[in-house]
């Protein structure tokens, strides 16, 4: 446990510090929010309509942008390799890798999400609701995407491949986080049904995506 | 294991005529190859025979007391529909093989199958759509069942991007397995979508508890279309199969000879 818990923070650490690179993924996050009202107009009724789905869309590139990170820095310097032939099992240092990753990567967004609520003109439970689905869902999109980035790692090709892979896996995503968000501010549907699914989706990306990983980078590393 | 097979050059592997052919047999490429050499036609006269009779079949079906003629959609419709969950379950096979016993043979077989696998899909999502607008007045609907069967064909060609971004076969079907086996929890999701979610694509009507609710005039047709796409996809397989062992023969047989002209 307690390696495990040194591999987090050492991954915390690495992608906070200078050439980590986790919060560009805030930065772009924010970039492609600004971008929207410039392309929708700013019509600000049009923009709270719109919100959940701009921030869900901009929370889950902002994601995927930062997923090649994940074990491409360590392979290339080769602790990777040093990681894998430890004693511990690798899916459980796949899943410390990837919560490390969620927790540089993907909570600065949710952080993010309620300032970027206000310049889409949502109002604070409306944040609120997006900002608990993301809470949510963001991790599904981590562990999901943590399978296309140990195959791209282990291809040694990253970018475009990488995008074209975990794209498909996050659409159920998606659609579910954001009738969530939709359900919650303006209804007609109960919040409780996406939002479960929505739980679930990130229950079983924690038991598949390490898993999958793991027989990824053993297929690859040797 | 592949390394312990026979490494007889192909020239000289004659197969007794009354060997007793067991699958292990068929792992065998050489052997492979001279098998579906013989039985490639007859699938293929089959394929073509059953192919006719079905679209006679279909093409006298009665109209549909609402639908009118546009019911014969179904008929190229829903085999294809079902062939593009069919060979994702071939591929998924298939994948086990590659990671379990890294057998060449399942690479190519899941190789071979992921651009049948993808027409198929775009088959079924084409006559969908046009049979869509008539009968739902759109060509194109968000449901559950339609989204999920274009993820389907997003995820046959991310496999085709994938086959295609690594040099080195063997490496190459590796990391598709995993994601061929990571992309078969979409098939359930397919499969139940109609019951779980309330969409406009009708629900099952054919394989359900309690039996088919299509009329036997309809019925009949379907599934002699049914059958008959089904040999179309395992002759274009087979076919496809035998096409990427050869070409790996000559990629090895090029290679030889560029290390030999270098040394």
């Amino acid at each position: 446990m307690t390696t495990l818990a040194a591999l987090v923070r050492r991954d915390i650490r690495i992608a906070l510090r200078v050439g980590g690179g986790a919060l560009i993924g805030v930065l772009f996050f924010l970039i492609v929010v600004v971008l929207m009202p410039f392309a929708i107009g700013p019509d600000l009724a049009l923009l709270t309509r719109l919100g959940p789905a701009i921030l869900w869309l901009g929370a889950l590139l902002a994601s995927l942008l930062t997923l090649d990170r994940l074990f491409m820095a360590d392979h290339e310097d080769g602790s990777l390799d040093l990681i894998a032939m430890s004693r511990m099992p690798l899916e459980l240092t796949c899943a410390a890798k990837a919560l490390a990753h969620w927790l540089a990567a993907g909570l600065p967004l949710i952080i993010a999400t309620p300032v970027l609520g206000l310049l889409l003109n949502l109002d604070a439970g409306a944040t609120l609701a997006v900002a608990l689905t993301l809470l949510v869902g963001t991790p599904a999109l981590t562990f999901t995407g943590m399978i296309g980035a140990a195959l791209a790692v282990t291809l040694h090709r990253g970018g475009l491949l990488l995008a074209v892979l975990v794209l498909p896996l996050s659409i159920p995503v998606l659609i579910f986080g954001v009738a969530a968000s939709e359900a919650a501010i303006s209804g007609p549907l109960s919040f409780g049904t996406p939002f479960s699914i929505l739980c679930a989706l990130s229950l079983v990306s924690f038991v598949i995506g390490p898993f999958a990983a793991a027989a990824s980078l053993r297929q690859g590393l040797d | 294991m592949p390394n312990q097979l026979p490494v007889t050059p192909a020239t000289t592997i004659r197969m007794p005529k009354d060997s007793n052919m067991t699958l292990i047999d068929l792992a065998n490429p050489t052997r492979f190859l001279s098998l579906t050499a013989r039985i490639l036609p007859w699938l293929a006269g089959a394929t073509a025979i059953l192919l006719a009779i079905g679209l006679y079949q279909s093409a006298m079906a009665p109209d549909d007391y609402q639908q009118g003629a546009t019911v014969k959609i179904m008929f190229i419709h829903v085999p294809n529909a079902w062939l593009s969950m069919f060979v994702w379950g071939v591929m998924s096979i298939a994948a086990l093989g590659t990671l379990v016993w890294r057998h060449p043979l399942a690479d190519v077989a899941a190789k071979a199958a992921a651009p049948i696998g993808a027409a198929f899909t775009f088959l079924a999502l084409v006559t969908g759509s046009l049979w869509g607008r008539p009968m739902w007045g759109t060509y194109w609907e968000w449901d559950a069942r339609l989204t999920s069967v274009l993820i389907l064909f997003l995820m046959y060609l991310g496999l085709m991007a994938l086959w295609r971004a690594v040099e080195d076969p063997s490496r190459a079907a590796r990391a598709a397995a995993i994601l061929t086996l990571v992309g078969a929890i979409n098939l359930p999701i397919i499969k139940f979508s109609v019951d779980w979610w309330n969409t406009l694509h009708q629900p099952a009507s054919v394989f359900r508890m309690g039996g088919p609710t299509l009329d036997r005039a309809f019925l009949m047709p379907l599934l002699v279309m049914a059958v008959a796409f089904s040999l179309l996809f395992i002759t274009l397989h087979i076919a496809a199969m035998r096409n990427e062992i050869l070409r790996r023969r000559v990629r090895s047989l090029q290679m030889m000879q560029a290390s030999q002209r270098s040394a």
